[in-house]
């Protein structure tokens, strides 16, 4: 029963042994103090430092957007000027996209989890990746110093030739900023792809990779292939500025097209950066919350793959207004519309997961099931903005500005924030309140659709987008947003107040409080400092494998003395009598 | 291939969250090689500017290339691509556990990428002095072309954005010697030298493209 009957599978001999509960030495317990943090290569220390500067970055940009709002209740002036009205647009975009939601998932969540999916001590390149979080805090500082010395007003696209010649501000700087900031991105993505090719435990083989790693896997490929692109496109835009190098500003003979070319082909498949990892945490949280296998993992993972692939021939869609040829606008139309292939694949896999299986609705599941819904809004709405003739009177309005809220907060922010409290009692070793928990994402998804959805009906009523005044017809709509607005940051307040609660109150968090069946719930919680109790352990079942007793999914790990030998056999020890979760 | 295996006898890794030797040596080499992909693509980004406005003003390309000088482009890329056998070399020594010859051949292609550099900044200080700057700074009339400072601001880009690789292929490389010095490599641990010999390989290809590019059309 230990392992697959594949013939040239090594064979080990495991011993089987559960995971400790209330562990006295946690990797939290280790290493302590404020220099230990700040110089640590352990990946789950490393996440925490992203997990909070994406907090404090969520928060910077969320007290900017609420700002924005306030200014929206009257069609005139209420209280900010039109020039700051565009720099608070601006910042509020380009700190949520770059500095919250391209980290979010990846760097935070999946530093924590990636290695203690795949059973190893650590990510392939532990260094490089607290330079990587240190390249992300550069790249912050250099973008609030452009914040504090003129800021920027040209939106998060930094379109030229606005942005190369006209707009005041310290576009210069910020532009630097993003640079480097993307460098952070690519060395993560390297990191991981890296550590889940050469990394995985014995027995862990590509067909039982957990989802959540095919959908940082696919992350990866794009972050790496992606973000250079930005690089060398925001390089040449701050090259403009210092140098006047002039490739994309007519005023010297440069084409401004070609740099919204150059930036979408990063920022289209940046999109899917800020969407498929969360998709990874759903396809987690749905199994393990119906208690069943997940139905067409290789349909899952796979439509990954082909997301990350396809989002790479989409980038005109965001062009069809610039002066593309028509024959462009008509390709890249109908590869727009592919994208909702895989994207629908996984909607259906995932709720013929839950379909007739037993459904426990904890705070995870209740997030998971509200990305479906809000994610499908999103994306439906992003097929109609494929389709040609509606893009052109819908683009640039508010319909816009709804169809990517409801995919990027909607969709990821909803989805990392189940994963947030899916993870949270492997992260703390915590649980946190189910009441307040379950009272915030209500609260959370009301104020969400309050906000949004008359964004759509005002978008397609013609409103456009990034401006400061209104026609008066459209000031009902404009206060629901506002309200909305209001009852998000509500929500968000009572979110940070119990999980801060329950980091210093909680009650102890077993180590499989959910009763899941992949690897990291096999560690204790909080996990100790090299995660498997300096072992590598053996996987022996899938992490779907639902069907299979609790009792079975010890963790399994070879005795000292074998492993050399192909030939030997397999006798695995029953392991000490425990209490099994289910 | 990809499970690392478990035997007790395998070498020993350098760093302790590898199980051995050759999970890190693998690890590492592809680590290698997925940032070399992303310095493709990254220079990626000049070569789709090249051909676009190749593409737009080929006349312009024709003209503008003239100002470049063949003659020390040609030398310069001689001078890399032996830099390029030198790091092979290297390599080979540090293999071989040739622990000095791996510390000569690292001079030697220090030596030959500082000669690149020289020679190119005798060609930026020839163009800047006749006032072949990029882009808004363009002053010089020799090019018969209105759009002839974009072919500048290419060439600086893309010449300029080597060069600073260059630079970092020749730090990359004392830093080897430093280590190498202290008696840090051996035959059963150089993932660094096979590395920085990686990336040399990659700076020299991609001048390779761009001196035909830039320098040979006409
Ligand atoms: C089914 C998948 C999707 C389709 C078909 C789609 C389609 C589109 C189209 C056609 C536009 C251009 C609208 C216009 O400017 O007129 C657009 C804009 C946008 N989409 Fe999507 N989209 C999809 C998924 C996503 C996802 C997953 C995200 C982010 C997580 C996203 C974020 C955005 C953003 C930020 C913009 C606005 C960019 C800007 O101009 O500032 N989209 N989408
Ligand atoms: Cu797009």
């Amino acid at each position: 029963m230990a392992t697959s009957d594949s013939p040239n599978i090594k064979k080990l001999q495991v011993r089987r042994y559960p995971p400790e509960e209330n562990p006295k030495k946690t990797y939290l317990t280790e290493e302590r103090g404020l220099w230990a943090w700040m110089t640590t290569v352990d990946h789950k220390k490393i996440g925490w430092l992203y997990l909070s500067s994406i907090a404090f970055f969520f928060f910077v940009a969320g007290v900017l957007a609420l700002l924005l709002r306030t200014e929206l209740l009257t069609p005139s002036q209420s209280f900010i000027t039109a020039d700051t009205y565009n720099q608070l647009f601006t910042l509020h975009g380009a700190i949520m996209v770059f500095f919250f939601l391209v980290p979010s998932v990846p760097a935070a969540l999946g530093n924590f989890i990636l290695p203690l999916q795949l059973g190893c001590k650590d990510v392939a390149f532990p260094r490089v990746n607290l330079l990587s979080f240190y390249i992300y805090v550069a790249g912050a500082i250099i973008v609030l110093t452009a914040i504090f010395t003129g800021g920027v007003d040209t939106g998060w696209t930094f379109y030229t030739p606005y942005s190369s010649s006209a707009a005041g501000g310290n576009i210069m700087m910020m532009t630097f900023g993003v640079f480097v900031l993307g460098f952070s991105s690519i060395l993560t993505g390297l990191n991981f792809i890296v550590t889940i090719h050469r990394m995985r435990s014995p027995g862990l083989t590509w067909n039982k990779l957990p989802l959540f790693l095919w959908g940082l896997y696919a992350t990866s490929v794009i972050q790496i292939l992606a973000t250079p692109v930005l690089a060398i496109t925001l390089l040449l835009l701050t090259m403009e500025r210092l140098l006047g190098i002039g490739i994309f500003d007519p005023a010297i003979g440069g084409d401004p097209v070609l740099y919204q070319h150059f930036f979408w082909f990063y920022s289209h498949p940046a999109v899917y950066i800020m969407i498929v990892p969360g998709f990874g945490i759903i396809s987690e949280i749905i199994t393990t919350f119906s208690r069943k296998h997940i139905f067409g993992y290789w349909a899952i993972a796979l439509s990954s793959l082909a997301i990350a692939f396809i989002g790479f021939l989409v980038w005109g869609h965001h062009m069809f207004v610039a002066g593309q040829s028509s024959l462009a606008n008509m390709v890249f139309s109908f590869l727009t519309f592919l994208v909702g292939i895989p994207t629908g694949i996984k909607i259906f896999n995932w709720v013929a997961t839950m379909y007739k299986g037993s459904i426990d609705l904890k705070t995870p599941m209740l997030y998971a099931m509200s990305f479906l819904f809000l994610f499908m809004i999103g994306g439906f709405t992003g097929i109609m903005l494929g389709a040609l003739s509606v893009d052109i009177h819908l683009h640039d309005t508010y319909y816009v500005v709804a169809h990517f809220h409801y995919v990027m907060m909607g969709g990821m922010v909803f989805a990392f924030l189940g994963g947030l409290h899916y993870w949270w009692p492997k992260m703390t070793g915590k649980m946190y309140n189910e009441f307040w928990a379950k009272i915030s994402l209500l609260i959370l998804f009301i104020g969400f659709n309050l906000t949004f959805l008359p964004q759509f009906v005002m978008g397609s009523l013609g409103m456009p987008r990034r401006y400061f005044n209104y026609l008066e017809q459209f000031q009902g709509y404009h206060q629901l947003s506002t309200w909305g607005a209001y009852l998000l940051g509500v929500g968000f307040v009572i979110m940070a107040v119990y999980l801060f609660h329950s980091m210093r109150n909680g009650k102890q968090a077993k180590a499989n409080p959910w009763g899941s069946r992949s690897l990291e719930w096999q560690a204790s919680s909080p996990p100790p400092l090299h995660n498997f109790e300096h072992h590598t352990p053996v996987i022996i079942h899938g992490s779907y494998d639902y069907h299979k007793p609790m009792s079975e999914f010890q963790l399994g790990i070879p005795t000292s003395h074998n492993g050399h030998g192909e030939e030997e056999t397999v006798t695995p020890e029953p392991g000490p009598a425990e209490e099994a979760d289910k | 291939m990809a499970q690392p295996s478990l035997s007790v006898k395998k070498e020993k890794p350098e760093h302790h969250h590898f199980v051995d030797a050759d999970q890190q040596f693998e690890a590492s080499k592809m680590g290698v090689w997925i940032f070399l992909v992303t310095e493709i693509l990254f220079f990626g980004g000049l070569f789709a500017a090249y051909i676009v406005y190749r593409a737009w003003y080929p006349e312009l390309f024709i003209a503008a290339s003239d100002e470049l000088d063949v003659f020390w482009g040609a030398v310069n890329t001689v001078v890399l691509i032996s830099s390029s056998l030198t790091v092979a070399m290297a390599i080979r020594s540090v293999q071989l556990n040739q622990i000095k010859g791996l510390i000569i051949n690292l001079w030697i292609t220090i030596s030959l990428a500082g000669v690149f550099m020289v020679i190119k900044y005798f060609e930026y200080a020839e163009k800047i002095g006749k006032g072949v700057l990029p882009g808004a700074h363009y002053t010089y009339d020799g090019v018969d072309h209105e759009k002839a400072n974009i072919f500048f601001s290419i060439y600086y880009m893309m010449t300029g954005l080597h060069g600073i690789h260059v630079l970092v292929g020749i730090s990359l490389m004392l830093w080897l010697v430093w280590k190498a010095k202290k008696g840090h490599f051996s035959s059963k641990y150089y993932n660094p030298v096979e590395g920085t010999g990686l990336y040399w390989h990659l700076v020299d290809i991609i001048w390779i493209f761009l001196f035909p590019l830039l320098y040979l059309i006409d």
